[in-house]
């Protein structure tokens, strides 16, 4: 399995969905740094995501920091409230770039 | 309102256990909910931490049974089992971190045993746990390095780098200084919160348990004297439940004959 991309807006949107576990994680791991590799600024979508884990948060926190060291944009968008609490233990909320969408992101800057 | 339909994630039916001819658990059932805190006390060798280490699955019970998830776990396979555990977060009694290995290492050991996920991930995982339990940066140390506290998140944040769907965690805060205790609590709440997570927790600590707990179950050598809720327990008239909760340990009647044989056997010689 791994999950779709779809390029908007200067963006590689990453399309996230339903659980996001250890068994799929390194599948999101993968294609966000691929992305990243290509110099793409990536957005990554949680809109359709049921349940993210800490591995799951883990490949994002590695995708965001590959994105700062190469002067790319990574922010998220669609995190649902499930997501929040988990991001929100660790205090990564206060740590990504979290946008309501592409849209909200395009229309209101970085 | 809205009312969610609870379906427990252990329930245990009946168990009997027995250390060699010595029966440890007898006729114990429980049922413990999603997203719950259920608290286990009882006096010490009342038999709390055998009730975890069965729950675990470490022995095989002598009657009854013990479901995790809906499912009878001594008719698992060893698969089955070995998946149902990743989904199971323990910190024993003693924290019993590995002595031979810093901290981020032994709050990743559940990551390498059961899981073949990218360095990186590891490394951040275990971070984001340390993190939570407020040991940010103490990741190099060593276990015996630690204060008595730290020792308890660190066991915490090990507990929780698989998020699991249900914790068990025995006497967190035995040994911690009052303020300390209360920080743990803190913490184990704020866990619960944000993970919803089943947490059983065995605690000798009276405040600890009445703040942490949605019930509470009472071992009394073996048996259940009680699963009620906070208040339930509170303003329980049995009188060995009162004995527990004014902590005076109840006068057992002396036998002198037996007594003194205990204490001179051996030792007198002419
Ligand atoms: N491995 C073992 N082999 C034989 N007997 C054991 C073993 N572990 C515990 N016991 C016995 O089982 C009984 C219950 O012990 P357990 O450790 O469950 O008590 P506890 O309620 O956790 O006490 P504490 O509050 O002191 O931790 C005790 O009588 C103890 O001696
Ligand atoms: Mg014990």
């Amino acid at each position: 399995m791994t999950f779709p991309v779809e390029d908007k807006q200067g963006f590689s949107v990453v399309i996230l969905n339903g659980e996001v576990d250890l068994n799929n994680s390194p599948d999101a791991r993968k294609v966000i740094l691929t992305c990243l590799k290509k110099m793409k600024h990536v957005m990554v979508d949680l809109s359709n995501v049921e349940y993210i884990d800490s591995s799951g948060v883990a490949s994002l926190v590695e995708g965001f920091q590959y994105a700062r060291t190469n002067n790319l944009e990574f922010g998220l968008i669609g995190v649902s409230e499930a997501a929040m609490s988990v991001l929100r233990l660790a205090r990564l909320d206060q740590v990504f770039k979290i946008y309501a969408s592409l849209e909200d992101r395009l229309e209101n800057g970085s | 309102m809205n009312v969610e339909t609870t379906q427990p994630v252990i329930t245990v039916n009946n168990l009997v256990t027995y250390y060699g001819d010595q029966k440890i658990l007898d006729d114990v059932s429980l049922t413990v909910n999603a997203g719950e805190i259920m608290v286990i006390m009882g006096g010490s060798g009342s038999g709390k931490s055998t009730l975890l280490r069965y729950l675990l699955g470490l022995h095989s019970i002598d009657g009854g049974e013990i479901c995790l998830f809906g499912k009878d776990i001594s008719r698992l396979s060893t698969r089955e089992w070995m998946e149902m555990r990743k989904k199971i977060g323990v910190s024993f009694q003693g924290g019993a971190l590995f002595n031979s290995m810093n901290v981020g290492e032994n709050v990743r050991m559940p990551l390498r045993e059961h899981t073949q996920l990218d360095e990186n991930t590891m490394k951040i995982m275990s971070r984001m746990k340390l993190e939570v339990v407020n040991l940010a940066g103490y990741e190099h140390l060593m276990p015996a390095q630690l204060s008595g506290g730290m020792v308890k998140r660190a066991a915490l944040a090990r507990a929780i780098v698989m998020d699991p769907s249900i914790l068990f965690f025995d006497e967190p805060s035995a040994g911690l200084d009052p303020v300390v205790a209360a920080d743990l609590d803190n913490l184990i709440l704020r866990i619960r919160e944000a993970m919803k997570v089943s947490i059983v927790v065995v605690t000798h600590e009276l405040d600890s348990a009445f703040k942490i707990a949605d019930r509470i179950t009472v071992l009394d050598r073996g048996r259940i004297l009680m699963v009620g809720t906070v208040d339930e327990v509170r303003h329980s008239d049995n009188p060995r439940i009162r004995n527990l909760l004014t902590r005076t340990s109840e006068d057992e009647p002396v036998d002198a004959d037996e007594y003194l044989q205990r204490l001179t056997e051996g030792a007198m010689r002419n």
